[in-house]
């Protein structure tokens, strides 16, 4: 993740010098330049004055952070440009506005002809007609073009609800086809590869998916096969589009051809919630949008987050949600009896246990674990705690295989938030041998786990059973919740709301998506509830006010207000 | 123009003649049931409901059940726009996900894994009818339910599929199939 590739190109501001062109005889100044898929300046287009000026141009080929191909034809707009003498010098009108030519087919001066906007340059002094009867005639010639041969089969098709070829043939389409031949029948349900099904009736051959994984991600596995009308997408022969990175080409394909086996026939889109979350799998913290019925998770799709993600998330991030409506989930506050039994209890009377036992408890007999995929605001409290009840503090490191795009090694969400608010020190998992020896020997006496499985990280269980206290918050049970005193079931990220920051030290807000199940409540709920029963300020609460406090209290925060984080996060310096 | 009104006579305003009247028409009413063996609903309808059931005419909206195509296959591909256009949300589908069972007919790839119809909140309008793609659904003769539980009411798809028959459509799934077929061997055949 060091160096930008053409997978996250940098940011590059638009050129500051301007051209004067009219859009639907509205002047307007766009930039000269502006920056391609790449990040490189290039002259500005059509397309992008169109875009500019709040004229939308339908385009299925054309994508800002794709090579242009040019190939679907959908954008075609008639322009015009002014006129020059022989002598170059602008032929002028008698009010003395310059005479602009509008463009024609050259072998027939009568007819207009268009230019597709994604691929040229503007020129100063240009006038576009996104909106004129010659562009929407062009159009509708494209989209009947396009569906000559497209089979139509919306009701089984996984794309209906967010389909540009719907959507078009809304606004541009006929009502009945005047195609009276047999359609050339492409096969179907073609198994692409691990995680992708491709219909190939369905699509436009608009090359998305091509250009997506020959030049973003470099594993060229896909090509067009046959000639004219056969033409078909496939994958060459004997190979399997497998990279981590194959839903990406679902997203980008603008109508049903590519579906993932993962969401297939699972839910129609227009049936789901859409809430702006942040991918937990890892470091990088992908901006996405959960997609959600009825508090059943059914898809993460990436959100556009130049900063972080671009438009892009892998694979194994989007599919790492099903744990979350998994049927075994702590549902219940369970309290340990003196028989030595787990009981469901209320949170009154479990807070109520920690917090007198905490409350007697002597410094440095207490060792907090505070999972890094807890959100910053959850850390803070832990921290507060931590510090009043004298505790020795840390976290667990979680270390995997990188990439080059988006994944990161650290697969923890939020180790920067624990460093940020002090929960662990420069060496993250450096304090956990001495705690756990500490509870072997037995100095340690009350250990307080939120979201890790103490026996995972190296605790032999046998030890566990030595302390007076074990509280567990968690979300699914381990060996550790198994052998809590007081079990507190806590929720899932995508059922709360806050913050975490990534390895690149974005704060970035995520919101709730989904309700927990039973009993559960969000950490930061409870351990507020703690903190002030061990004696704490009364404090705020809702997030938002703990937010704040955190931000006057964590130095590498200051100064942020939760508003302000927006829905793609402000970067800080940890 | 002004109605200028008739002064009542005294027995009139003692309602005498309205209460002849209605005791007239009561009387009628008795002589023809009694000593002629004659009824309204007899008339029109040859008995009373629910000895003799009430004769439903073509277009009436009953209730809405799913129908097989004439070769017996489920017609619903589970498109969920039913339960989208649905006004009382009577109708709840559940789509049968990517490890679901595949449609019981070549190249429709999709049907219902359930299809649930909420009798007690179903308000026959039949827009379900309507917005079907697949001529699936439709508002059939059923005026009369009733079921001894709030569960019972709810129809689910085994149900629905038996209660509603058969409808004979194009089967453009299987023309699809047929003219892709066709277009493997060459020359292609054209209709």
């Amino acid at each position: 993740m060091s160096t930008p590739t053409p997978f996250l190109p940098p940011q590059t501001a638009p050129s500051a010098e301007t051209i004067r062109v009219k859009v639907d005889g509205r002047d307007i100044d766009v930039p000269k330049m502006m920056p391609d898929w790449q990040g490189k300046l290039q002259p500005t287009t059509m397309l992008q004055a169109c875009q500019l000026a709040g004229v939308e141009v339908p385009h299925y080929c054309y994508h800002s952070k794709l090579p242009v191909a040019g190939n679907c034809r959908m954008c075609l707009v008639e322009f015009g440009t002014p006129m020059m003498g022989p002598d170059r010098k602008p032929v002028l009108n008698e009010d003395g506005t310059p005479k602009i030519a509008r463009s024609v087919l050259p072998y027939e001066p009568g007819t207009p002809r268009g230019a597709i906007a994604c691929a040229t340059p503007i020129s100063p002094g240009m006038e576009l007609y996104p909106s004129s009867a010659a562009t929407r005639q062009m159009r509708e010639a494209v989209l009947e073009s396009l569906l000559i041969n497209h089979p139509l089969d919306c009701p089984i098709c996984d794309q209906a609800g967010e389909c540009k070829l719907q959507e078009y043939s809304v606004q541009h389409g006929q009502a009945t086809t005047r195609f009276v031949e047999t359609k050339v029948h492409k096969p179907k349900v073609v198994d692409l590869g691990p995680r992708i099904v491709l219909d190939d009736e369905r699509c436009v051959l608009c090359t998305r998916c091509i250009r997506f994984t020959r030049d973003l991600v470099g594993d060229d596995k896909l090509g067009i096969v046959n000639r004219g009308s056969y033409n078909t997408i496939a994958a060459f022969p004997g190979t399997r589009f497998e990279n981590n990175y194959t839903l990406n080409t679902v997203d980008l394909c603008p109508v049903g051809a590519l579906t993932s086996k993962d969401f297939r026939f699972q839910m129609r889109v227009w049936f789901l919630k859409e809430t702006p979350s942040i991918c937990a799998t890892c470091a990088t913290g992908c901006n996405v949008t959960v997609g959600s019925r009825e508090e059943v998770i059914h898809r993460l799709t990436p959100r556009e987050n130049d900063a972080v993600n671009g438009h892009w998330m892998c694979d194994h991030g989007r599919l790492n949600y099903r744990w979350v409506g998994r049927s075994d989930r702590l549902a219940e506050v369970q309290v340990r009896l003196s028989s030595g039994d787990l009981q469901r209890s209320s949170w009154t009377v479990a807070l109520d246990r920690v917090a007198q036992h905490l409350r007697k408890a002597t410094a440095g007999s207490v060792a907090i674990i505070a999972s890094a995929r807890l959100t910053t605001e959850e850390l803070f409290l832990l921290r507060q705690i931590g510090v009043r009840v004298g505790a020795i503090m840390d976290s667990v490191p979680r270390r995997g295989e990188g990439d080059a795009y988006l994944v990161h090694a650290d697969k923890n969400p939020n180790m920067n938030g624990a460093r940020a608010t002090g929960v662990v020190g420069a060496e993250p998992g450096s304090q956990l041998p001495r705690i756990i020896e500490g509870i072997r020997t037995g100095a340690i006496r009350t250990v307080l786990a939120f979201g890790e499985d103490l026996v995972k990280a190296g605790c032999p269980a046998e030890s566990l059973g030595r302390l007076e206290m074990l509280v567990a918050g968690d979300i699914l049970p381990n060996a550790t919740t198994a052998r809590a005193h007081v079990v507190l079931p806590g929720c899932a990220h995508l059922e709360k709301r806050g913050t975490f920051i990534n390895a690149k030290g974005r704060v970035q807000r995520f919101r709730k998506a989904v309700e927990a199940p039973g009993d559960a409540r969000p950490e930061w709920e409870y351990l507020l509830d703690l903190h002030r029963a061990l004696g704490g300020p009364s404090g705020p609460d809702n997030i938002e006010g703990l937010f704040h406090w955190m931000a006057r209290e964590v130095p590498v925060l200051a100064g942020l207000e939760w508003s302000r984080l927006g829905d793609t996060g402000v970067t800080v310096t940890i | 123009m002004i109605v200028s009104r008739k002064p009542l006579s005294l027995a009139e305003r003692f309602y005498l003649p309205a209460v002849a009247n209605g005791f007239k028409v009561t009387w009628r009413h008795f002589r023809r049931t009694v000593f002629e063996g004659k009824t309204a609903a007899g008339e029109t309808a040859g008995g009373f409901h629910p000895e003799v059931p009430w004769k439903v005419e073509p277009g009436y909206r009953g209730a809405p059940y799913l129908v097989r195509d004439q070769e017996g296959h489920t017609k619903c591909v589970s498109c969920q726009l039913c339960e989208f256009i649905c006004p009382p949300k009577a109708i709840r589908i559940t789509p049968p996900g990517p490890d679901g069972q595949a449609a019981d007919r070549k190249n429709a790839e999709k049907m219902p894994r359930d299809f649930e119809i909420n009798m007690l909140r179903c308000i026959f309008c039949g827009l379900c009818q309507e917005v079907c793609p697949e001529e699936a659904i439709f508002l059939q003769k059923d005026y009369s339910l009733s079921g001894g539980s709030r569960e019972e009411m709810i129809y689910n798809k085994e149900r629905l599929l038996a209660l509603g028959g058969t409808h004979s459509g194009t089967q453009k799934w299987k023309h699809k199939l047929e003219e892709a077929k066709a277009q493997e061997a060459f020359p292609v055949k054209t209709p």
